[in-house]
């Protein structure tokens, strides 16, 4: 546990020393939400009705934004072989740059998104169950992206690849993430697409560092 | 000055070792022993698998075939424990640039052994030997090439462990650096420590060799 | 299982096999297309339309049984190193991707006259074309590396990893409501289909598995073949300079 906890607050200490990260994923989630009313008009029924599926697309994309860099300058600088050497077992480090992860890009993500609810004319009555939903979704796309970045390590045209690989990959939280808000909206029982967002979150926990730590271990070979 | 160093006292043998990578043979039919107090140097032509050996005694790589033993025990089954004996120094330097020479140390020792000895600070202690001291708190960007490999050097002696694997350990190291790495490795060495280093000019004269491009690879069709 | 793990034996079995794979595979098609588009009936609700069921359904089953077969043929290259279980995922990666994407494509086909749509975003239909993704991914990581070793190494922690989606792929239609009708024919009490329109189902269904077979062990030699020239050249290639190198040294 020694181990992780080092790992964790060496990788803090990393993206907020070299700043750009986060701000630069929250920048991007922003923007593309913002295309969004310039690209199918300011009208505010649309909005209002495509708001969420336009917030979760654009958090998804956010999130695969920094994916790549995930293990990347790991395995270039050497660091990766001496995270597979150390003795801790490496399905646990990989869950610390994971939680890592998600604090840097998919924290800022869920704090921006009621902003961005506003200006897509949500209602208020979803504000609650946007940020549930993706605080409930945010760390599977972090798990599942970790499992794109270990296998694309070294590869040609890594981040290209990384999205084809991941991308449906997310597809499930999308799916759930969204209709938790929708529901929320038409006053549905939002409880149930939540729940299946944790349980999502509860199956990527116990499958993702596994096959990401796999995926490192062929990548180091 | 001195560094507090657990005595060892064992024996690590390789018998019959061969490794593939990707399609083709690097090298086969290796075997050696080395014991406590002991430096086994690899030589041999480029691309006859020094690096490829170290990887597989670090157990990065897995060998196509022939075991690894550590007192006896196969260390295919004990996995964990070999990681905790294994010190490996590779082509990389592992330094991130924007944490300071000391942070990035002992990162490394953290993750390397259970508790340090605080009253020992094994990190000044290290950087201390290896001539780093006056830039602990200097972000490592500002470091040369030499002196982030004595900054990957000073995890061998911050944090002890009984197998040193070394590939090319001494390049763009200077000369103090080099004598540094040598009382080190003399230190290790007394303290029971073993050690298997690739390189093209040994540091001590007197040393067993190994030459890896005296094992090519047996290519056998019909195991392809 | 480990027996066929040795390529010699595998190759042989499969020079032994390959001939009889295309022979039921040609015989069961054709049967097979006969029964379906002229001597079945038309369904009474779903008239001629019901015919490209027998395209579809088989394509949809081999989709899965494809993706399984590359999935665990991947795992014991994992596990075990074996070089012929990799080679096997490897040459049913296409063959799967072309089953999906006939069963995307006939479902679709089947789907206007009967939904009134080509496509409808339900469970059953969105995990097949995650299917399809993954089937696509496969391939894509198992090219996209200098190494071919690692290559495939990667493509099959992928694999491994997709195995997931094939229930989600076999239970939606009752998990989820869906346009997509329940299955009819692999149920606990027996198939709901009359015998008329089983019969031709069945054959094509053996008919697709036996082109499966057929493919797969073209394929399979054909790696194997490849592999050898590779080695060969690259015999030819690096002895020689590497004793002269020697020499010098000495």
């Amino acid at each position: 546990m020694n181990s992780a906890t080092a790992l964790l607050r060496r990788e803090l200490r990393l993206a907020f020393r070299q700043g750009g990260d986060s701000l630069l994923v929250v920048m991007f989630f922003v923007l593309v939400v913002v295309l969004f009313p310039l690209g199918v008009g300011p009208e505010p029924g649309i909005l209002a009705r495509i708001g969420g599926g336009v917030i979760w697309v654009a958090a998804l994309l956010a999130a695969m934004l920094s994916m790549d860099r995930l293990f990347q300058t790991d395995y270039d600088d050497g660091s990766l072989e001496l995270l597979v050497l150390a003795p801790a077992p490496l399905e646990v480090l990989v869950l610390a740059k994971v939680a890592a992860h998600w604090l840097t890009t998919g924290l800022p993500l869920i704090i921006v998104s009621p902003l961005l609810a506003l200006l897509l004319n949500l209602s208020p009555s979803g504000y609650g169950v946007l940020a549930a939903a993706l605080a409930l979704g945010t760390p599977s796309l972090s798990l599942i992206g970790a499992i794109g970045a270990a296998l694309t390590l070294g590869a040609r045209r890594g981040g290209v690849l990384l999205s084809l690989l991941v991308l449906p990959l997310f597809i499930p939280a999308l799916i759930f993430g969204v209709s938790a808000v929708d529901a929320a909206l038409l006053d549905l029982n939002s409880r149930p697409p939540l729940l299946i967002l944790g349980a999502l979150l509860l199956l990527a926990l116990a499958l993702c560092p596994w096959a990401a730590a796999a995926a490192i271990r062929q990548a180091t070979e | 000055m001195t560094l507090a160093s657990p005595t060892f006292s064992a024996t690590f043998s390789a018998t019959g070792l061969s490794c593939v990578r990707g399609e083709r043979g690097v090298f086969g039919g290796l075997s050696f022993d080395v014991s406590s107090g002991q430096v086994l140097y690899l030589t041999g032509a480029n691309g006859s698998g020094k690096s490829s050996l170290l990887r597989v005694l670090a157990g990065l790589i897995r060998p196509a075939d022939g075991t690894l033993t550590w007192n006896g025990t196969p260390i295919s089954d004990t996995r964990d424990t070999h990681r905790e004996r294994v010190r490996y120094v590779g082509h990389h330097d592992a330094v991130k640039p924007v944490l300071t020479v000391a942070e990035n140390l002992s990162f490394w020792i953290n993750l390397s052994v259970s508790e340090i000895e605080a009253e020992n600070d094994p990190v000044m202690n290290a950087l201390d030997h290896f001539g780093l001291k006056t830039l602990a708190d200097m972000p490592a960007r500002f470091l040369s090439a030499g002196q982030k490999r004595r900054l990957n050097l000073s995890r061998l002696i911050a944090a002890p462990a009984p197998l040193w694997l070394l590939d090319e350990p001494t390049t763009a190291v200077d000369r103090a650096g080099i004598e540094a790495l040598d009382h080190a490795l003399a230190r290790h060495l007394g303290n029971g420590g073993m050690a298997i280093i690739a390189t093209h000019d040994p540091l001590t004269a007197d040393v067993v060799n190994l030459d890896v491009s005296d094992f090519p690879f047996a290519a056998d069709m019909d195991t392809v | 299982m480990h027996s066929f793990a040795n390529p010699t034996r595998f190759l042989r079995l499969t020079r032994a096999l390959q001939p009889w794979a295309a022979g039921v595979a040609l015989v069961c098609l054709a049967a097979g297309l006969y029964f379906s588009l002229f001597a079945s009936p038309a369904d009474y609700q779903q008239s001629e339309t019901v015919r490209i069921m027998y395209v579809h359904v088989p394509a949809a089953w081999m989709a899965m049984f494809c993706y399984v077969a590359m999935a665990a043929g991947s795992a014991s290259f994992l596990i075990w190193r074996h070089r012929v279980a990799d080679l096997v995922a490897k040459a049913t990666a296409p063959i799967g991707a072309s089953f999906t994407f006939l069963a995307l494509v006939t479902g679709s086909l089947w789907g206007k006259p009967m939904w009134g749509t080509w496509w409808v975003w339900d469970a059953r239909l969105t995990s097949v074309l995650i299917l399809f993704f993954l089937y696509l991914g496969y391939m894509a990581l198992y090219n996209a590396f200098d190494d071919q070793a690692r290559g495939a190494r990667a493509a099959s922690v992928l694999a491994l990893v997709g195995v997931v989606n094939v229930p989600i792929i076999k239970f939606s239609v009752d998990w989820w409501n869906t346009l997509h009708q329940p299955a009819s024919v692999v149920r606990l009490d027996g198939p709901s289909i009359h015998p008329s329109m089983l019969t031709p189902l069945l054959l094509m269904a053996v008919g697709y598995t036996a082109f499966y077979a057929w493919v797969l062990f073209l394929r399979v030699r054909t790696e194997f073949a490849a592999e050898k020239i590779r080695a060969l050249r690259f015999r030819q290639a690096a002895v020689p300079p590497a004793r002269e190198l020697k020499s010098q040294e000495g």
